[in-house]
């Protein structure tokens, strides 16, 4: 007996419920970005478990891309925190209102 | 029930216990912690739903690489400052409770309107998901983008060089 598919769907709406709450309730900025990551990983556990359900391999190679884009998506992210930390001295987010009107 | 749905419910469990104990801990270097213990179980449930290529990448790069690029930032710029300015006080609770709505819709759609979203699973053949088989499409039908990601990998790789970089007069 396999796993319901809408179990392993439910997993991944909490997952990712929990990582749209950790960007609105967090103020770090690295803590942010974690919590994007999170969300990300939930969308991959949606992608496979439709993968497996429909049995196609599609879902699975996107899921390939999706882990590519999110590997280069933390390493600007993260090089654009160190420039911010250089030249505000803080990574919290209400902190960086430099253009605020 | 089965050995597989228990394994399931005990992984899920620990999914999302880590994911709000990642919310929640003052300590960046503990959200670090958990969030990596967040991915070895996604990678397990992947083992469930055979896809263990993706398994063993995720666990390669997500918890090996991308959770070491955090740590060392994480290190990089001292650990921890706590927030110092006061933040919005309504904000968290409103959160907290559209986030409740959102997922109740979504167990919603997941449970009461099955029908017209999900396929009925029957058996599932012994070789879906093996790591040739995806080999196979990734090289033949998705060859373009495979060498595009290349590029896009090379492109954040420049762009991290130049962001970070100390600024020389």
């Amino acid at each position: 007996m396999t796993i319901p598919t809408n179990y392993l769907l439910t997993l991944s709406a909490v997952l990712f419920v929990l990582g749209v709450l950790g960007v609105l309730i967090r103020r770090n900025s690295i803590v942010m970005l974690m919590s994007i990551e999170l969300m990300l990983n939930s969308a991959n556990l949606a992608f496979i478990t439709f993968a497996r359900a429909f049995e196609a391999h599609t879902g699975q190679v996107l899921v390939f891309f999706v882990i590519a884009v999110a590997a280069a998506e933390v390493a600007i992210g993260l090089s654009l925190i160190v420039s911010i930390f250089r030249s505000r001295g803080s990574v919290d987010i209400d902190q960086i209102s430099q253009l605020k009107g | 029930m089965s050995t597989q749905l228990i394994l399931f419910f005990v992984l899920a469990a620990i999914a999302i216990f880590s994911a709000i104990s990642m919310l929640v801990s003052k300590n960046s270097v503990y959200s670090a912690m958990f969030l990596v213990l967040n991915f070895l179980t996604i990678a397990v449930i992947f083992l469930l739903l055979n896809a263990p290529f993706l398994a063993m990448v995720q666990v390669t790069i997500y918890a090996g690489a991308i959770m070491v690029l955090f740590l060392f930032v994480i290190m990089l710029l001292g650990a921890d400052m706590a927030a110092k300015g006061k933040s919005l006080s309504w904000q968290p609770p409103i959160a907290v409770l559209l986030s409740g709505v959102l997922t109740l819709e979504f167990a919603f759609i997941f449970f009461y309107r099955q029908q017209d979203i999900l396929p009925t699973i029957e058996a599932i053949s012994e070789t879906y998901g093996s790591p040739a088989s995806i080999g196979k499409l990734l090289f033949n039908f998705y060859l373009l983008p495979f060498e595009v990601t290349s590029v896009l990998l090379l492109v954040a790789m420049v762009g991290a060089i130049i962001l970070a970089r100390r600024e020389t007069a």
